[in-house]
């Protein structure tokens, strides 16, 4: 948190109370379309997707203990089309489950240019062929898609611009803030 | 996060940090080898050659798995059967290839140095598949990758490594990476075939009897013994080197401890090793040999990143 008071034009998009409301709705989003979860699997993309997919099948599992949640982490290093102007570490892949003919609900922190959606894509499909593959966001920037991916469940839309970041906060004060790049 | 060298040359060159970012990566690639679909697409925009101008078996399908694995387009080239017999130059060779838009060099020779030369010439990075006596670089990442997964961590560990040393371009390469991430090492070998000064030039132990090295270690490398680049009598016979340094199942039974044995291969049976220790459960060289695919796909993952970075 102490970054903030370096960051220029922070603005914050959500505040604890508001996130946790948000995080809790896009989990009965989810229940309402795939509950008992019998052929659905919730994959987290690594590293930052991993906060709130932990979040949301914590709250599932509090609401619905009796469903046995398939649910697995996936990092997506190696299929990102980025990698050469910077090495990313990457983290740890953990599909515990084939995801051959299920459900597959994909999710991560931001939404922005598509392209690490593509490259979970890509990863996802080499385990295996999914029935079906969703996509759930906890911010979408809006009007930045460089491809044509778009987003089932969405947390919360906003408007920004190039130069802006979107920033989310998950240590002891949550909150997901919009500040300048440059 | 980078390494901090543009080229993998030797162990001498990285920092324990290299080293780790390496061995972190590698386990994260041998995860994709679990998988059904066992190829990523991180390198489908890298052309990469593999200059042999030594026979390799392990080695040269080793880095080839792992360049195919990453879908990385691969030319294969070996010193026989090409125009290095018409007497074309090393520097020659390499220019004429990377001419055809080659982005990285694989290459093994008998002369030591000859990578070193090369990456003063050539803009491609280079890896290093062992330079004559000098070193063999994934070896060493690949032992060091076997070790930690069987014992947890490198640090504080005792590896004897036992054989021919002089000759040996993976003992160079173990004993540079082992002593950087704080394992202890001690060689153990015929004195013929130990450097006279190797003790003074690293923190080492030298020890000339074999069952001593094996009663201290956590792990014995076993290494070949390279008759192909001996061109005087160092050891009376192989039969002699057998009785006197081999590791039988006998010497391994008497000493009280259960230790790991690794042999980088190709194996003389027979002469450093016993077939019957060689083939048993304390054995991991098959491990190394699995853990040799992983290893190669982070270098050139890691080298390839540079790609933009240093152009």
């Amino acid at each position: 948190m102490q970054d903030l008071n370096n960051m220029k034009g922070v603005t914050t998009i959500m505040e604890e109370k508001q996130l946790t409301l948000t995080l809790k709705r896009l989990a009965h989003e989810l229940i309402e379309n795939h509950y008992p979860f019998t052929d659905t699997c919730i994959i987290g993309i690594q590293p930052r997707g991993i906060a709130i997919s932990d979040f949301i099948t914590q709250y599932l599992k509090e609401m619905h203990p009796e469903v046995k949640l398939n649910y697995g982490k996936l990092d997506i290093t190696f299929y990102r089309d980025d990698f050469r102007g910077q090495i990313h570490i990457p983290s740890i892949t953990e599909l515990p489950f084939s995801i051959e003919n299920k459900k597959v609900i994909l999710i991560d922190d931001v939404l922005y240019t598509g392209r690490t959606i593509r490259a979970a894509m890509d990863a996802l499909l080499d385990h295996g062929r999914a029935q079906k593959v969703e996509l759930c966001i906890l911010v979408d920037r809006k009007f930045s898609r460089e491809l044509p991916i778009q987003p089932d469940y969405v947390g919360k839309s906003i408007d920004s611009i190039v130069t802006q970041k979107v920033k989310v906060y998950w240590g002891e004060e949550k909150r997901v803030v919009l500040y300048d790049s440059v | 996060m980078h390494l901090s060298s543009k080229h993998l040359l030797g162990i001498r060159d990285l920092l324990p940090e290299d080293i780790q970012l390496i061995l972190d990566t590698a386990k994260q690639f041998k995860e994709v080898l679990q998988r059904p679909i066992k190829k990523v697409p991180s390198l489908r925009d890298v052309t990469i050659v593999n200059l042999f101008y030594e026979n390799s078996t392990r080695t040269r399908i080793s880095f080839e798995l792992a360049e195919k694995r990453l879908s990385a387009d691969t030319i294969n080239f070996s010193a026989s059967g090409s125009s290095v017999s018409k007497g074309e130059t090393l520097l020659d060779t390499v220019n004429n290839i990377l001419s055809m838009k080659v982005d990285m060099v694989v290459m093994r020779h008998s002369a030591t140095g000859a990578p070193h030369f090369l990456s003063q010439h050539i803009p491609a990075a280079i890896v290093n598949a062992g330079d004559g006596i000098n070193e063999h670089p994934t070896q060493a990442l690949l032992d060091a990758l076997s070790i930690s997964e069987k014992l947890g961590t490198l640090k504080g560990k005792k590896i004897a490594i036992i054989g021919d040393i002089m000759h040996s371009r993976v003992a160079l390469s173990n004993i540079y990476l082992l002593t950087k991430m704080g394992a202890e090492v001690t060689l153990a070998g015929p004195p013929t075939l130990i450097p006279k000064h190797i003790k003074d030039s690293f923190s080492i132990n030298v020890t000339y009897n074999v069952k001593e090295a094996l009663e201290w270690c956590d792990v014995a490398n076993v290494l070949r013994i390279q008759l192909e680049r001996q061109n005087q009598v160092l050891f009376s016979s192989l039969r002699e080197y057998n009785q006197a340094y081999g590791i039988t199942k006998q010497l391994l039974q008497s000493i009280q401890k259960d230790i790991l044995i690794m042999h980088p291969g190709p194996i003389n049976r027979g002469v450093e090793i016993d077939s019957d220790v060689a083939d048993s459960g304390q054995s991991i060289i098959l491990d190394q040999v699995e853990n040799g695919v992983a290893v190669r796909m982070a270098v050139l993952y890691l080298l390839s990143g540079r790609k933009e970075a240093t152009a």
